[in-house]
């Protein structure tokens, strides 16, 4: 069952050099409390796995600020000019990856498949170093698993058990995510009293192994 | 000269009236998005946003503002009903799996053989290409909703020189001065001409060649 615990502790768990992937999409649904308490842990040389790299001020984009990522797997960098300038110095490997093709791979990396393949990048620089795949006469890329050592989440509503449920647009990347990492973390804005009613449910408890409950309710 | 924000108007509405009754469209970032403002009267369009939600809303007034309800660009919206949330993966399982019927984005260039280029300028700007390969591949019919020139410059091309967003999968290209459809493997035929421009003059600033329609209408350019 998973176990709540204090944002200090989610410090100690992602070591330097982690691979880390991190919820949200831009600022929705992202667990700006789990971020802050990697940048307090002193975590670097950090592989980052997320849609973007949001703003330079807030969500992921502060890990980009702070110089915690060497290497970043994003489908989009345009809103963070700080990710774009650290790519062009050389300081940051940046790997960009078509959205639904990043969804896609951390889906098989959960899933335990070998792989997926997509029309998405055929014809494009995507297609560069990939394997091409004919199936029925169309091209596909065969894209591989993604996985990593911990997934930062965010959940709406989070109960002891684990399960996570969500209001508006939080859900994007978080449910992927759960299922691909060796250890996962959600930051709950709120840790309810009573079990979720079963259908409420999107992230299933047994993906989940700690919680931090939100500090600043109006953050 | 039009003005910009005139410009952008004939582009959005002209756009908005390639949608029928009961479609599902992904509007892009700026341009695009304007285009829900000119959806004609008796036409109900569905908006997905790729951020995952279904029947995207007017912009909500400060007492309805919910930072947990955004569109794809971030901007706080509301969700219409009928509508509904879901993940990343359903959001692109709808867009690669054809279920969207149009998607309407910009472009920094556009080709005769419906290739497209709309996610970075090598060396200059890198932004990546968020959704965007993935809705033109998948999306059943591609709108390129775009200012024709950029600094005087052509934006539909014989060839694209930029990398590609996806290669052939453009259907049709609406801007202030003209419409264009992209012939199934290739070739652009133009149906629609603005009032305020020439053949010679649309020649002048396109890059490609282009037949004229048999049946070339006017277009609006309110």
């Amino acid at each position: 069952m998973a176990q709540v615990v204090s944002k200090e502790f989610v410090g100690s768990l992602v070591p330097v050099g982690a691979t880390v992937m991190v919820g949200g999409f831009l600022k929705c649904g992202t667990p700006q409390g789990l971020i802050e308490a990697v940048i307090q842990s002193g975590a670097h040389d950090l592989t980052l796995i997320a849609n973007d790299t949001c703003f330079p001020d807030s969500g992921r984009g502060r890990l980009i600020v702070e110089k915690r990522v060497k290497r970043a797997l994003v489908s989009h960098i345009g809103t963070n000019p700080e990710t774009g300038r650290q790519m062009q110095a050389g300081e940051l490997h940046v790997e960009l990856i078509p959205q639904g093709t990043l969804a896609e791979r951390i889906r098989a990396g959960g899933a335990g498949l070998g792989g997926v393949l997509t029309p998405t990048g055929v014809g494009t620089v995507v297609e560069k170093d990939r394997r091409v795949i004919e199936v029925d006469g169309r091209r596909f890329l065969l894209e591989t698993p993604i996985r990593a050592d911990v997934a930062l989440i965010y959940g709406t509503r989070v109960d002891r058990f684990g399960n996570v449920a969500f209001t508006g647009t939080t859900r994007n990347f978080n449910p992927v995510m759960a299922t691909a990492a060796d250890l996962v973390i959600v930051e709950a804005d709120c840790l309810t009293p009573e079990p979720l009613d079963p259908d409420e449910v999107v992230i299933p408890g047994l993906f989940v192994d700690y919680i931090v409950v939100k500090e600043d309710q109006n953050a | 000269m039009l003005d910009k924000e005139r410009a952008r108007r004939i582009i959005a509405r002209r756009v908005a009236a390639e949608f029928q009754d009961g479609d599902t469209v992904t509007l892009g970032i700026g341009l695009p998005t304007e285009v829900s403002n000119y959806i004609p009267a008796g036409v109900h369009v569905m908006t997905q946003g790729e951020n995952g939600i279904l029947g995207i809303g007017p912009v909500p007034d400060d007492m309805h503002a919910d930072v947990r309800v955004t569109n794809a660009g971030g901007a706080l919206v509301t969700i219409n009903p009928g509508g509904c949330y879901f993940d990343s993966v359903t959001a692109f399982g709808m867009i690669r799996g054809g279920h969207i019927n149009a998607v309407v984005l910009g472009a920094l260039q556009v080709d005769e053989a419906g290739n497209l280029a709309n996610w970075i300028v090598p060396g200059k700007r890198v932004p990546g290409m968020g959704g965007a390969m993935d809705l033109v591949v998948g999306a059943q019919r591609v709108i390129i909703a775009m200012e024709h020139t950029a600094k005087g410059e052509a934006k539909i091309l014989k060839k694209c020189t930029l990398p590609l967003t996806a290669t052939g999968e453009v259907d049709l290209i609406v801007t202030e001065k003209c419409v264009m459809n992209v012939c199934p493997g290739g070739g652009l035929i133009l149906t629609e001409l603005s009032p305020l421009v020439s053949l010679d003059e649309l020649r002048a600033v396109t890059g490609a060649d282009f037949t004229v329609s048999p049946r070339l209408k006017t277009m609006n350019a309110d």
